[in-house]
């Protein structure tokens, strides 16, 4: 099951749509690493609205994405954790160390603005 | 071909399921069972995430450390309570210490770290039979509040 990735202006949008096996979860991951570079993306939302499980796998992966992602220079976001799968990875002791999050794709894409308004203001200006 | 007009609800024991584990597609198969077991025993959504997630992680130890194995889901009755068990099934190494692997944060193998304690915090009850060299058998409850 191939996760479909959008352009969105300068953003790349994947949305999960279904239970994904890992290598479906491991193949997504490589696409967005590459697309951010051949598309020139400067941000990456990845909305798991769908997901109803989140395990330590998928918690391990969409961190990779994020630390990958930002060594390619771009930001990453995850948004649409439902609030029962929250609660289930906090049961579990999982952890999304430092990886962006919003609750949905609207706060998702604000906070790439940001994001972006911010990296401009630290680019030095010419005089 | 015709339509079928609505899918029939299952009898009460179909939703019972052994699932064997060799791939990562089983681990989605025995969660998707899983919830539906859930489901139809009357738990809550929250709940059937939580149970769900405990599935997805024991069948994710079947195969890092035993390669295969299986999941059981089963109902559960005892007295007045009913409930939820999942039984994970392997003839794998076993367990050396049960102990140190019911530490928080410990794991033989390296890439994910958090196991079986993270699991009996998502159920109620858990319980570990494991010889050297024998295999695993992890048994874990969920009753209904």
């Amino acid at each position: 099951m191939e996760v479909p990735i959008l352009k969105q202006g300068p953003y790349l949008i994947a949305t999960i749509q279904t239970a994904l096996h890992d290598a479906d979860l491991v193949q997504l991951r490589d696409a967005i690493v590459e697309k951010v570079g051949k598309l020139r993306a400067k941000g990456v939302i990845v909305d798991v609205t769908a997901l109803d499980v989140i395990d330590s796998f998928s918690t391990r992966t969409l961190s990779d994405v994020a630390h990958m992602i930002r060594l390619r220079g771009a930001n990453t976001v995850i948004v649409g954790i439902q609030p029962e799968v929250a609660f289930a990875m906090v049961q579990l002791g999982l952890v999304l160390e430092d990886v962006a999050t919003a609750l949905d794709l609207e706060e998702g894409l604000s906070y790439l603005h940001a994001k972006d308004r911010q990296g401009e203001r630290a680019v030095p200006r010419r005089r | 071909m015709p339509r079928t007009a609505k899918v029939s609800v299952p009898y009460r024991d179909d939703v019972e399921a052994d699932v064997n584990i060799r791939t990562d597609g089983d681990i989605v198969t025995a969660r998707r069972r899983g919830r539906i077991l859930a489901e139809q025993s009357g738990f809550s959504t929250t709940e059937q995430v939580l149970i769900t997630t405990a599935i997805s992680e024991l069948a994710r130890n079947i195969l890092l450390y035993a390669r295969g194995g299986m999941i059981a889901l089963k109902r559960v009755v005892n007295h007045e309570r009913s409930g939820i068990m999942v039984v994970a099934k392997d003839q794998g190494p076993g367990i050396a210490d049960v102990e140190k692997a019911m530490e928080p944060g410990y794991s033989t193998s390296s890439s994910l770290g958090l196991g079986l304690p993270g699991v009996k915090r998502l159920m109620d009850e858990m319980r570990i039979e494991t010889q050297a060299g024998q295999g695993t058998t992890i048994i874990a409850t969920k009753w209904r509040r």
